[in-house]
């Protein structure tokens, strides 16, 4: 099943404890204030528990924006 | 209390379940976050900003691969040396902080999590320059250090609980990250324990149901005969947890039974099967009736006279941990697994003993209260108050603090709640710096009846600054409470003032949720109220106490 930005957004609110962020495809870190490179880390492993997988250390480094990400988790 | 953290990964990812957790449980946590590898930096300059910070708790954690690394870096010659020179130079940075700060406590996460490089696989035991030989080494080393230095706490870096991944490489090579989230939640939890433990919250007893808790079966419908306990069945689960709450014993962790049964029946194992591993003089208290068992640990707790925060309360039935967790909220209450198989195991998980001293005394502790009870039953026959406590024939030695004593004297200002005027912890460096400083007088007290000894038992600490003295700390354990030991303890203060030519007393009750029962100490001890909390006292006009107890 495809994953949808609707998906992500409680893993986002939950982890930047903030339940007022909105996310679209072109959503970068630069856009969300509580999304520094810390949270970055907690993003990651939320969301690869969330959806069983597991990242390569090339696919983390490579993603610009929350549509990189849904790209990776859709393939 | 503030904590300063370091080490040589991404700290922040253990810095924030760690604030998390301790400002949720002290108003006043302050942490200091030390940069990336800034260990020599911090530790060995004087004006670094974590001297400045003055932390009571210096969290050092190293990871164990960041180590590998520094090890590959060594040449060939001095590897066989890595472990002692490692070990030296945290001696070193220990001396440091020692000789800058006189009250912190180091905590170190050990290098247990050990994996094997397997550049000499197995054979690695045979080869002194191998990354493995030298890492079980320090491991080793570390205890010793921390053996001999007071003050340098050694966590155990390998999880007693199942944790999936505790190093994700992946995260090591984008964030220096040497730990998951998962495994620094873990760590965090054990130093928040290690924490409390200092702050005096730790468990001093275990309250056990009998029925499918410490044996199989039921007493009192199977029969003595086929109780399942030994090679019965599956007897051996419940000898192994026995034999564990024996270990517990030993250690000082009191042992009570509270079960619903009748009291002759449920004793019957304990006398009569013989593979019942704890006997009946193993429980300080033994409680067998039909009442609510939120009703009999209020008693058990009566009797033992300690926080509900210290116990533990272990029953198969689940609904009678529910109505001890809705009655008793304080009382630690674990869930235990079905499987009596798993008891053991399950609660080794739960870490729920940590202590931070440990001293012969605490061997002696069963036996102590079980005195305690006897006393009580000679107190029931005995209306007159003063009456009873001649009939205790107690004995007191009054004196300084003696060197054999520190670690005791240390482990009473930090097990004490109740009987404690200001509740000041010292570590044992602490205690010691007293007995050699003129501007204090120490005074531990020793105390014994007819019915046993109770050991050292009090610890009193005046600071002088010339005609004045400050009372610093008064502790005595509960256990003497109302014997008039703190009229003797009195008497003795204010004769020693005397020869010292001190001329008045302040004293000062520092409140905290556990001592209300030393709310009137100073004033009973013949001070007078200046305020809320302060008292004074001309010692010219002091009255000697009335006090029931021979000097030796």
């Amino acid at each position: 099943m495809k994953v949808t930005i609707q998906d992500l957004l409680p893993i986002f609110r939950d982890v930047l404890e903030n339940d007022d962020i909105e996310l679209s495809e072109s959503t970068v870190a630069a856009d969300v204030p509580e999304w520094d490179s810390l949270n970055h880390i907690y993003l990651v492993v939320a969301i690869e528990k969330q959806f069983k997988i597991k990242f390569t250390t090339h696919q983390i480094q490579s993603w610009q924006c929350v549509g990189d990400v849904l790209k990776e988790l859709n393939k | 209390m503030k904590l300063a953290l370091l080490g040589n990964y991404a700290t922040q990812f253990l810095a924030k379940p760690l604030s998390k957790k301790l400002k949720s449980e002290y108003a006043e946590f302050q942490l200091y976050h030390a940069e990336f590898n800034t260990v020599d930096f911090e530790l060995l300059d004087s004006d670094s900003l974590l001297m400045q910070f003055e932390p009571d708790i210096i969290l050092w954690h190293e990871s164990t691969l960041g180590l590998r690394d520094l090890f590959y870096q060594t040449n060939a010659v001095s590897r066989e040396n890595f472990a002692e020179n490692y070990i030296q130079k945290i001696g070193n940075y220990l001396a440091s902080i020692n000789s800058k700060l006189s009250n912190c406590r180091i905590i170190f996460p050990n290098h247990s999590l050990v994996f094997n490089d397997n550049v000499f696989g197995h054979f690695s035991s045979k080869v002194i320059s191998s990354w493995k030989f030298q890492i079980d080494k320090i491991n080793f080393l570390l205890n010793e250090l921390s053996v001999k230095e007071e003050n340098f706490y050694i966590i155990d870096s390998q999880p007693n609980k199942k944790i999936e991944v505790i190093t994700d490489y992946s995260m090591v090579v984008n964030a220096e990250l040497h730990f998951t989230p998962d495994y620094l939640n873990w760590l965090s939890e054990e130093i928040g324990q290690l924490i409390a433990v200092f702050r005096g919250l730790f468990k001093k007893c275990i309250v056990l149901d009998l029925d499918n808790t410490l044996w199989g079966g039921i007493i009192g419908d199977d029969g003595l005969e086929s109780i399942q306990i030994g090679n019965l069945g599956i007897g051996k689960a419940f000898t192994r947890f026995q034999k564990w709450l024996k270990e517990l014993k030993y250690r000082g962790v009191i042992l009570a039974i509270c079960s619903k049964n009748e009291e002759s029946i449920a004793k019957s194992p304990f006398l009569n099967n013989p593979e019942m591993i704890l006997k009946l003089d193993d429980f300080a208290v033994f409680v067998a009736n039909w009442n609510s068992k939120a009703d009999n640990i209020n008693q058990i707790q009566q009797i033992l006279n300690i926080g509900f925060d210290s116990m533990v309360f272990i029953d198969d039935n689940p609904a009678e941990r529910d109505i001890v967790r809705k009655h008793l909220p304080l009382v630690c209450v674990p869930e235990l697994p079905v499987d009596p198989s798993y008891y053991l195991p399950f609660l080794i998980s739960q870490n729920l003993f940590e202590i931070s001293s440990f001293t012969e005394n605490d061997f002696e502790r069963t036996k102590q209260y079980q005195e305690e009870s006897r006393r009580i039953e000679l107190s029931k026959s005995i209306t007159n108050m003063d009456e009873y406590l001649i009939s205790l024939e107690m004995n007191a030695r009054i004196c300084p603090f003696n060197e054999l004593d520190l670690e005791r004297i240390a482990q009473l200002t930090q097990r004490s709640n109740q009987f404690n005027l200001r509740t000041i912890r010292y570590s044992k460096i602490e205690i010691e710096k007293f007995l050699s400083n003129p501007n204090y007088l120490t005074v531990s007290v020793e105390v014994s009846d007819k019915f046993g000894n109770y050991g050292l038992i009090g610890v009193v600490i005046i600071e002088i600054n010339g005609s004045n003295a400050v009372i610093d700390t008064w502790i005595m354990s509960c256990r003497v409470l109302k014997r008039t030991v703190e009229h003797a303890t009195m008497n003795y203060v204010v004769q020693r003032l005397g020869e010292l030519r001190v001329q008045s007393l302040l004293g000062e009750y520092i409140p905290t949720e556990k001592n209300k029962l030393v709310l009137n100490l100073l004033s009973d001890l013949g001070m007078s109220k200046r305020n809320t909390n302060n008292y004074f006292l001309d010692l010219k006009k002091y009255k000697k106490l009335t006090s029931f107890i021979n000097e030796l």
